[in-house]
């Protein structure tokens, strides 16, 4: 039965689905000239849905549907995030989209999906949710990668995509049901109890083997990496910045939901852990290696992301006593605003006619346009991890968790290609202020002052945390995961 | 109780380059920019009477909680040593900004920005007594010095800003690495308390390795030492006078705060590999010096000798201190590596402004493109035959005092060495006269540098000011010792006390 409490608990999420059917109602009697009534609109949903879930947060964590539904501390954090940066988007994107005669209205409400689809995810506490949400978010994200239907590039990103996803859906599934056949349990809270006295163990572990390749498939983890820089390249660049930092997030809460549930002892988390290990340290190799060669910026920011993601892994794989699932965290929330920053700026110079996707095409941004270029520095030196920008305090944090879980190989891999990794960060940042721009390149931002502020603050957040902001987030983090 | 002097010192520069980017008016962008620095110049005089030399104590401490729960905190305090290089910070900061008064036309704002971050931060990692705070200074010192040289370097700006960003890195990135075990070890970043915490020889080993790799790049010692020709010889003057002034002594700094403190043990097992490292330069770089045709890679060169000083004097004390007992001799051997570190700051960065000048005027760096400059520009003449003089080490001169100092300090220990070490006093007159022989002397090569013109008023004060600080520590360098000889006799007990 549905009780007064569960509805007090899925509020915002039940706030989410009224709101977006309204709004794909109310989009069909607009005219186009009108799309902007859905824009605002839809960062008002947004911006409401984050206010649902600060301002109802229980103090510890609380159920629903007998289990099935947790809303806890990490939820929380994932969601408030998650609904900043599907924001973030919403107004990065709008002129980009106005010029591609892309300004739809189904854009908004499968964005809204998508944040929706993340935020069930992350307050799964049964592998039945776990897999909805995950569904939900990719769906909408299929279907976004597809929008511009004309571009034969987007198209086959959409299939590479989708395609490949179902494909890890499908072992994510089958090793849920093998979790199932051996454990006899659906629900994340009792998988641990349940994982100690098993009659096949072999079948678990078959089992979680499954679920560590969705989840290196979400995340985009090599070797599990290949859709990943195809769909960032092919995709308009604002669902790319939305598979950036809203599916990472959610990749982010995926694996944290699954591999806590086996808790932080045992011998199957020791054999999940070396497993996460080696996927980490390839992650790393190839991600910071091939991005070297990179042409072109949303690809080079395709490889960058697969090495961050193997940076991510490393809090993973050191979780012995929480503080690696809060470094983690950290890691995912500071990756986000990152990738919506980097992206922010590319869709900010880009205009009609002129997609700004090659790393050339920033030729001298700083003579043509110093403010971007300072926004876009900010953004590659906290990529590159560099203090005192926040990206650096994220690194710190998971390579201190492998050191102190003494995985000191890989923290050393870690610091090996983070040095890699500069290359092609300071690249960008080279091209940007060391270059004369090019003549036939026409490098103007828009002007759309919301943009121009928002993205600003956005930059400039990636200072102001890692100044001031990251110890705050730090304890917020430690204290969602309960260290 | 919280003193805010320190914390004025870094941010008062910082802040200032805001309204540096957004001046409107050129003219008066410059003149803001020499009104924050010399504040800050000014406020570290403030800073003086306020500071007891006779005590070892970290004074004008400053703490806020930063992130407790790692236990990070905006820690500041100084001890003499800090405050010798904060003040050596302070002067070079309106010394870069007037000597670039006019001579950068290109994004002279953006320029002038840089200077003042790169000022504010490198006093805040003189200022800070927290190690992942005195790391997040270290490493974001890279990002100003990265776009200076990038922006406004020479044709191969490009190839050495890259390497000089790559090569720093790679160093502090152990450096991390080994902050990191140790805050797994004992659970804090509090400089003082790392010095107080016990370790292992196998532990103090591994450390010893991650912050030799960090400092010894950033130093620059042999071999790591190839980033610094490129990034000196591609760099902006502005550029040049603050690597070489300030930015090489970090690495020193660090080898002061970070290895002789908390890793004594290790740093006494690997003594003959550092001295081994420091006397390498001090003959083999002196050499390389001397075919130099770059008038600033041979300056280049010769602060890598000059730095291989500062490296000897700091860990001859190991021999001094653990084989001799001398502790005496032990502490002069630091106090002529400090003195050394603040009159190289002065005499190079004098050296770099004093090639500024000549580039500025012919535009090119060519050692034989000049020639005969005694007949047309004899005030300059004056002044760079003065610095040459230090970067011999003449007596009466700073350059002597840190020098003898520590081959005194090293003669006690072991005479072979300081035989060796001897020797950069004839090397070092050897490249360094040879350079004035070829620029100074002789007659006017040219049309082109028989129409130099000598230096207007501008340059003169920025030499003049170097001038003085370069003979008045000459002259009479018992105010610097005595500002430094609590914290360094504080140093030698430390490195006296076995942490095993």
């Amino acid at each position: 039965m549905l009780s007064w409490n569960d509805i007090l608990v899925l509020l915002p999420e039940i706030y989410l689905v009224v709101a977006i059917c309204i709004l794909l109602l109310l989009d069909a009697w607009l005219k186009p000239s009108q799309r902007n009534i859905t824009h605002w609109l839809a960062i008002a949903i947004t911006v409401v849905t984050g206010l649902l879930c600060i301002f109802g947060q229980p103090d510890g964590a609380a159920y629903a549907f007998g289990g099935m539904f947790v809303r806890d501390g990490t939820s929380e954090i994932i969601k408030i995030f998650g609904l900043l940066a599907i924001g973030l988007i919403f107004v990065f994107a709008r002129p980009y989209l106005r010029e591609r005669k892309l300004h739809i209205g189904e854009f908004y409400s499968l964005m809204l999906f998508a944040a929706l689809g993340l935020m069930i995810l992350a307050s799964a506490g049964n592998l039945i949710v776990v897999y909805l949400g995950l569904e939900m978010l990719a769906l909408a994200s299929y279907t976004l990668v597809a929008m511009n239907r004309d571009s034969p590039l987007s198209s086959e990103a959409a299939i590479k995509y989708f395609v490949l996803s179902a494909l890890a859906s499908g072992m994510l599934l089958y090793g849920m049901s093998m979790v199932y056949g051996a454990t006899g349990t659906l629900d994340l809270s009792q998988l641990a109890a349940a994982a100690q006295h098993v009659d096949m163990p072999n079948v678990l572990k078959f089992g979680v083997i499954f679920l560590i390749v969705g989840v290196a498939f979400e995340l985009g983890a090599a070797p599990f990496h290949m859709w990943l820089p195809d769909v960032y390249d092919g995709s308009p660049t604002p669902i790319t910045t939305m598979i950036a930092s809203v599916s990472k997030l959610g990749a982010f809460a995926l694996a944290y939901r699954l591999l806590s549930a086996f808790g932080t002892e045992g011998l199957l988390t020791d054999q999940w852990q070396l497993m996460l290990a080696v996927v980490a340290a390839l992650s790393l190799v190839i991600g910071n290696l091939v991005a070297i060669v990179q042409t072109n910026i949303k690809r080079m920011l395709g490889y960058s992301t697969i090495a961050h993601m193997g940076f991510l892994l490393l809090g993973f794989v050191a979780a012995r006593d929480g503080h690696g699932y809060s470094a983690a965290m950290f890691y995912a929330v500071c990756y986000a605003l990152m990738s919506t920053a980097a992206f922010g700026v590319l869709l900010a110079l880009s205009r009609k006619g002129f997609e700004c996707d090659k790393i050339s095409d920033l030729k001298g941004l700083n003579k043509r346009a110093p403010w971007m270029a300072f926004l876009m520095l900010l953004a590659m030196f906290s990529l590159a991890g560099v203090p005192p920008f926040w990206g650096f305090y994220a690194k710190v944090l998971v390579l201190q968790a492998a050191i102190d879980a003494n995985m000191l190989w890989l923290a050393i891999v870690g610091i090996v290609m983070a040095i890699i990794g500069l290359w092609y960060y300071l690249h960008v940042i080279w091209v940007m202020y060391f270059e004369e721009p090019e003549e036939s390149v026409e490098l103007a931002p828009q002007k759309d002052h919301t943009l121009r502020w928002v993205l600003s603050i956005n930059g400039l957040a990636l200072l102001g945390v890692g100044i001031y902001g990251w110890g705050p987030l730090l304890s917020w983090c430690r204290a969602a995961i309960g260290v | 109780m919280n003193h805010w002097i320190l914390s004025l010192l870094i941010w008062l520069p910082i802040v200032g380059a805001v309204p540096v980017l957004i001046a409107r008016n050129s003219r008066a962008m410059r003149w803001i920019a020499l009104a924050f620095s010399v504040a800050t110049f000014v406020a570290s005089l403030f800073m003086l009477p306020m500071f007891n030399a006779d005590s070892a104590a970290m004074q004008l401490v400053e703490m806020h909680h930063w992130i407790p729960a790692l236990d990070v905190n905006y820690a500041l305090g100084v001890d003499g040593i800090a405050v010798a290089l904060i003040l050596l910070t302070t002067v070079v900061g309106p010394l870069v900004i007037i000597g670039a008064w006019e001579v950068i036309k290109d994004k002279a704002h953006q320029y002038m920005a840089c200077m003042l971050v790169l000022e504010g931060l490198l006093i805040g990692l003189f200022a800070t007594t927290d190690a992942l705070l005195f790391y997040v200074f270290f490493e974001a010192i890279l990002i100003p010095m990265f776009i200076l040289i990038g922006v406004w370097g020479g044709p191969r700006r490009l190839y050495a800003t890259m390497k000089f960003f790559i090569y720093t890195f790679l160093g502090s990135i152990c450096f991390l690495i080994g902050l990191l075990y140790l805050h797994s070890i004992s659970g804090t970043f509090d400089m003082a308390t790392l010095a107080a915490t016990d370790l292992t020889m196998t532990q103090q080993s591994w450390l010893f390795f991650a912050f030799l790799i960090a400092f010894a790049i950033k130093v620059p010692m042999v071999p790591v030492h190839t980033w610094l020709p490129d990034a000196h010889v591609e760099a902006p003057t502005g550029g040049s006078v603050w690597l070489a002034a300030v930015m090489l002594k970090v690495g020193t700094y660090g080898f002061l705060r970070f290895s002789l403190p908390i890793v004594p043990d290790a740093s006494e097992r690997f003594v003959w590999l550092m001295i081994t490292l420091s006397l390498i330069p001090v003959v083999y770089i002196g050499y390389v010096a001397l075919v130099q045709k770059d008038m600033k890679k041979l300056v280049a060169y010769s602060s890598v000798a000059h730095m291989a000083f500062v490296t000897l004097g700091l860990f001859i004390a190991f021999l001094l201190v653990r084989d001799a007992q001398n502790l005496d001799a032990a502490k002069l051997g630091i106090q002529g590596a400090m003195v050394q570190m603040i009159s190289h700051g002065f005499v190079s960065g004098a050296m770099f402004s004093c090639i500024g000048v000549m580039y500025d005027r012919l535009h090119t760096r060519e050692i034989s493109a000049y020639g005969g400059l005694v007949k047309v520009m004899p005030w300059f003449a004056f002044f760079m035959v003065l610095f040459a003089m230090a970067n011999c080490g003449l007596p009466g001169t700073s350059g002597f005092v840190g020098e003898f100092m520590v081959i005194l300090a090293s003669f006690s220990a072991n005479p072979w060495i300081a035989l060796v070490a001897a020797f950069t006093l004839i090397i070092g007159a050897a490249y360094t006269l040879y350079l004035i022989k070829r620029i100074i002397w002789g007659d006017v090569t040219s049309d082109k540098v028989a129409a130099m013109k000598d230096i207007n008023f501008r340059e003169a004060i920025v030499l003049t000011v170097f001038g003085l600080f370069v003979l008045a520590i000459g002259i009479w360098p018992e105010p610097l010792i005595h500002l430094m000889g609590a914290s360094v006799s504080h140093l030698v007990d430390q490195i006296a006390t076995t942490k095993v």
